[in-house]
């Protein structure tokens, strides 16, 4: 078995053992320990992946294997990681893990809760270590459907609305993706007399510019959409609104992140001069929404809206950093993928824990819980201050590397959009600070919120978990930094 | 010379916020209050050995050495950009070492009495080490970047200072406004930081300093509106350290945090953090100099002398005595900023001088204020002056470290006061006679309040007080009396020696002129306000009432935090955010589920099938997709 399949198979087997376990308790129990194993695992990977790094291994991608699973169109099981998907796959695993303690308590059909949620971070694991796009968009629909099930079934407030809103969009993403596939796949290289679906072949000796242009677009918006780019994001209010929490965070801890990663892997990285060509458009789109979000969260009351209007700013960010095209922010978009795939994870978390005490997400109506639930309070300061890019937290560490990068391009459309982006920091200090003005701290407002449980310790388990990360990249981020930056050098080379 | 040991400074304080932090729950009472005072001590200590050993111990001819005592790589963004985290000694920079230690080794001191009967006192603790670690961890850095970073962890702890009494609306709206109106100048900052570094290609201050250099490795400078872009890059990078030092119009902040406990007042908001702009412009004062011949730091004097005359006139009406001494810290560090605008380099450096000089006495004498006026809230339990009265038989301790302090402020000699602004008013009488006469009149409004606040509090007519008024426990008075002797003596320090523009002794000649004319408008102001307040009267009330709108004016200040209400109400959130949101969800969400209704509906009539069913869609999707492969197909080949 090599390395990378392991990936799958840990969460495969587990999914296996919560089928045929019939213990009502033992559920969360199997699914904690199966994604402790997986997080144990990807760790393991890393310090895996560093080894080989530092013996001298300069190859772009490493751990690879290639089976041929359809040979009419050469559909291959390709796989292969490099730094930055080993990145995704240790944030992927840490936001499971952290996912399943949150749901510890679930009430509704468990076995299919979990069940429905290890298909979903199957689909992503797949997602990251594939380097065939036909096998690559397969894992991606298995991570989107369970979705569906997830938000339909176990959501709250109008869930199947938002469960066919969100569906429905990222299926029509979907479909532009599959025609930009197919685009980029009949363009390929011939490989003994086959085309192939392979992104490293691909990427060596990529389409003509007139075929780019008309691809890129396909690609662009079909990731884009699930990266919550203006204006197709507004599935991802409705959908985090509706959510339950842990798919809440798993969805905008890890899924939307697969729009970034796509829009990098497979836009940028394969179609490249139409990215330049191009790029201006989709850079007033991600640059104007990075204000836009940021002022859309502003008016929410909501603390799941104010949080998802927030994603879209920061992810409009992760675009913005990506569509400059050059090594020092495309090293900043993916650590502020992975920065943000903590905060926001953490921040559904402890939104969920709130809202199970207070039965409420409006910040209106609550008040004072600083008093009450002191240790959920202050992880939602401290997760609030590393959303604003609070130095020392790994929010300030992925900006500052965009906003270095972005800053060395001197072209008035680069600047203009660098600038507002450094000053929509400002707007996001007010959304932040006034929920936790109005929530945490001031008088309590109501009698009920007298007695409150103070947090379990699943839930500080998780927390705990999820801001140690944040903390931890805050204060050390060069080895993440490094890790990333191998990875783009070659990446920036081949394309310019 | 080993100086690694430096490290240690900013650590202690990081630890006592640490296990503070984590064992908040479990700790023994009154542990933390000593556990912080105790890591604070020893890095006080640490301090003083430094600057002995950096001023006197160090074999060194001419100027004083740039040390980099310690660092290490925090990230590795290019060749070019590496940010390093580390330890930068220099006279400035164990001047602020000596200040922000000891002030917050006082303070600790202090708020262990002060705080003795407050339940959250262990996370009072906590943020107060973690501030003093921030606020070290800035005067140390020998970057912009780590200048940056500790500056906005400074401007968290201060927002976690000031929601100290978190249960209380007014303190919450306090905190929420400092923080967001100095992240709102940080905005700037960054910007600067960011524009500046694309020119000087580094973040270090060394390089940032060396403007010939950077003219020559960029040959032209881009010119925008008349100023190249360094220039701008400084300007931007003013802003950031007007909003933490809360110059006009950036300073309505400052009397609102004065809604934390007093000792956190005198600590961040008087004598440590909001000195940190001062700070930064003379971090930067090479290239603020020699940029387009000093232009920005025409702006720096301008704003600095507005703001100190500004604020002098509001603080002789306001009632609160916390609020006057906001008010007076805002104009105090006006007059740092006028000193640094008005100065020259090498033998013209005296306003440099000067002004550091001035941020050194200030920070003894205004922290006295402020941890004497808490003596008095503490004894009365009221911040207002309408509460207080003949004091002085109650807590002589407090009386007479009060009047050192008012002495001191004032510019009556031999108090630090007096050397140090008189010095920044013959800098400025060199430069720009309007400066100076602006100076030279707050520098009289200045005796006026101050004594305005000690003649209602000490002497007047005697209040009926709850419980009778008592000089506090030794350890709030012990920082009060060393605080004193500092207030008193700190003058007489030969500053002139250490803390110079080009590191080199600055040779300083006494003007009789200069100093007869400020101890002069000093009197007067004293003069007066014994007139007005010593015994209580009426005029002072008939006189505001005659002055009638301009009383109101200055009393409400100039109106300007309703203007800010203003905008940020009526526009940002009534014009911009609601809009947008109205928009998003209206118009961007409207379409889409306009999308997806049509779709709906003309499905069913094509189909006639009336369902929602998923399976239908996502066939539906199939069907499209096989059709566009088809078409793709034929357009291919």
């Amino acid at each position: 078995m090599d390395r990378l399949t392991i990936l799958i198979i840990i969460p495969v087997l587990t999914v296996l053992a919560l089928i045929f376990s019939t213990k009502r308790k033992s559920y969360r129990v199997i699914a904690a320990i199966g994604m402790s194993i997986q997080t144990l695992y990807s760790i393991y990977l890393l310090l895996e992946y560093l080894s080989i790094r530092q013996a001298g291994n300069t190859s772009e991608m490493v751990f690879t294997r290639s089976i041929i699973w359809f040979k009419p169109w050469n559909i291959r099981y390709e796989i292969g990681v490099d730094g930055i998907a080993v990145a995704m796959i240790l944030l992927t695993s840490i936001v499971t893990v952290s996912g399943v303690f949150v749901s510890w308590r679930i009430k509704d059909l468990p076995k299919e809760f979990f069940v429905s949620l290890l298909v979903l971070a199957t689909g992503v694991f797949g997602f990251f270590i594939s380097l065939d796009l036909f096998t690559m968009f397969l894992f991606y629909e298995l991570a989107v459907i369970p979705m569906y099930l997830l938000i339909g079934i176990w959501g709250s407030g109008p869930r199947e609305y938002a469960a066919m809103k969100l569906t429905l969009m990222l299926m029509g993403a979907s479909a532009l993706l599959l025609v930009g596939i197919l685009g980029l796949y009949m363009h390929s290289p011939l490989i003994e007399g086959q085309h192939t679906f392979s992104i490293q072949a691909i990427a060596h000796s990529p389409m003509a510019l007139s075929d780019q242009l008309f691809f890129f677009p396909f690609v662009f918006i079909g990731f884009g959409v699930l990266g919550a780019l203006f204006p197709f994001h507004t599935w991802s209010p409705d959908g985090h609104a509706s959510a339950p929490t842990a798919v809440s965070m798993l969805h905008a801890g890890v899924l939307m992140k697969m729009g970034g990663y796509g829009v990098f892997r497979v836009a940028l990285y394969l179609m490249p001069e139409a990215a330049h060509e191009m790029s201006w458009f989709f850079l007033i789109l991600a640059g104007g929404s990075i204000m836009y979000g940021a002022f859309g969260a502003l008016r929410q009351t909501d603390l799941k809206y104010i949080n998802a209007y927030s994603s879209v700013s920061h992810l409009a960010l992760v675009l913005f950093a990506l569509l400059m095209m050059d090594a020092v922010s495309w090293t900043g978009s993916v650590l502020q993928m992975i920065s943000h795939g903590l905060i926001t994870a953490l921040f559904f978390a402890l939104i969920g824990m709130i809202y199970e005490r207070t039965h409420t997400r409006d910040v209106t109506k609550m008040g004072g819980l600083m008093k009450v639930i002191p240790f959920i309070a202050m992880m939602y300061v401290m997760v609030g201050m590393a959303s604003l890019g609070l130095p020392g937290m790994s929010g300030f560490a992925a900006e500052l590397t965009i906003f270095v990068g972005a800053f060395q391009h001197s072209g008035v459309l680069e600047r203009v959009f660098t600038v507002i982006a450094v000053l929509s920091i400002v707007v996001t200090a007010v959304y932040i600070l006034r929920v936790v003005g109005k929530m945490l701290m001031g008088p309590i407002k109501t009698e009920s919120f007298y007695h409150m449980d103070k947090a379990r310790w699943y839930e500080k388990t998780a927390a705990i978990l999820l801001l140690a990360c944040i903390l931890g990249i805050g204060i050390f981020p060069n080895w993440l930094y490094k890790l990333i930056r191998e990875s783009v050098e070659p990446m920036i080379k081949l394309i310019q | 010379m080993n100086w690694s040991y430096t490290i240690w400074i900013p650590l202690l304080p990081l630890l006592s916020f640490v296990i503070n932090g984590l064992f908040y729950g479990r700790m023994p009472k009154k542990m933390s209050g000593w556990l912080g005072t105790s890591a604070l001590g020893i890095s006080t200590l640490l301090s003083w050995v430094t600057a002995w050993k950096y001023f006197f111990n160090t074999p060194h001819q001419g100027p004083y050495e740039d040390i980099t005592a310690w660092h290490t790589t925090w990230m590795h963004l290019t060749d070019r950009f590496t940010i390093d985290l580390g330890i930068y000694l220099d006279p400035i920079s164990i001047m602020m070492l000596i200040v922000v230690t000891t002030v917050s080794f006082l303070v600790h001191l202090y708020s262990i009495g002060y705080m003795a009967t407050e339940e959250g006192r262990n996370r009072y603790f906590a943020w107060l080490g973690l501030f003093s670690f921030s606020m070290l961890g800035l005067v140390l850095a020998p970057n912009l970047i780590q200048t940056y970073m500790f500056w906005e962890l400074v401007g968290v702890s201060s927002f976690l200072l000031i929601g100290y009494y978190y249960d209380k609306p007014s303190a919450v709206k306090a905190a929420l406004k400092a923080f967001i109106v100095t992240r709102f100048a940080d905005g700037f900052f960054l910007i600067g930081i960011l524009l500046y570094s694309y020119y000087s290609g580094s973040f270090l201050f060394e390089d940032i300093n060396n403007i010939p250099a950077i003219l020559e490795s960029n040959g032209s400078l881009p010119v925008f509106m008349g100023l190249s872009a360094l220039t701008w890059g400084l300007l931007l990078i003013f802003i950031g350290g007007a909003g933490k030092s809360a110059m006009f119009p950036l300073h309505i902040w400052l009397p609102d945090a004065m809604e934390g406990p007093t000792p956190v007042s005198a600590l961040i908001h008087a004598a440590t953090m909001v000195v940190a702009g001062v700070y930064l412009v003379a971090r930067l004062f090479p290239a603020f100099h020699a940029s387009d011949h000093g232009f920005a730091l025409q702006i720096v004097a301008i704003v600095g002398t507005f703001s100190s005359l500004f604020a002098a006139i509001i603080a002789m009406t306001q009632m609160d005595i916390k609020r006057v001494l906001a008010f007076s810290t805002m104009s105090q560090i006006g007059y740092m900023m006028t000193g640094l605008g008005v100065s020259g380099i090498g033998e013209e450096g005296l306003g440099y001088t000067a002004s550091m000089f001035h941020l050194f006495t200030h920070a003894a004498f205004k922290a006295l204020l402020f941890l004497g006026a808490g003596a008095l809230i503490h004894a009365v339990h009221s911040n207002s002056l309408k509460d207080m009265g003949s004091l002085r038989k109650y807590m002589p301790i407090s009386h007479i470290t009060f009047l050192i302090a008012c002495l001191a402020i004032s510019g009556i000699p031999p108090f630090a006061g007096f050397f140090s602004k008189d010095l920044i008013l013959e800098a400025a009488f060199e430069k720009n006679k309007l400066i100076y006469a602006v100076g030279w009149i707050t520098a009289g409004l200045t005796a006026f309040y101050m004594f305005r606040i000690y003649f209602m509090a000490f002497w007047g007519e005697d209040k009926v007080y709850a419980h009778k008024p008592h000089d506090p426990g030794i350890t709030m008075t012990l920082p009060l009396i060393v605080l004193a002797i500092a207030s008193a003596l700190a003058g007489w320090l030969p500053f002139n020696e250490w803390v110079t523009s080009n590191h080199e002794t600055l040779h300083t000649h006494f003007n009789i002129g200069s100093a007869a004319a400020s101890v002069a408008i000093g009197l007067v102001g004293i003069i007066i306000a014994y007139i007005l307040y010593k015994n209580p009267s009426m005029t002072p009330q008939k006189m505001s009432n005659r002055l009638g709108v301009v009383y109101q004016t200055v009393k409400n200040k100039f109106y300007v935090d309703e203007f800010y209400e203003g905008v940020t109400q009526q526009v940002i959130l009534k014009r911009i955010a609601t809009p947008i949101a109205w928009f998003d969800r209206h118009i961007v969400d409207g379409t889409m589920n306009l999308i997806g209704n049509t779709t709906v509906r003309i499905s069913s009539i094509i189909k006639g099938i009336q369902s929602g069913d998923f399976q239908v869609y996502a066939f539906g999707i199939l069907i499209a997709v096989i059709g566009l492969l088809v078409w793709l197909n034929y357009f291919i080949q």
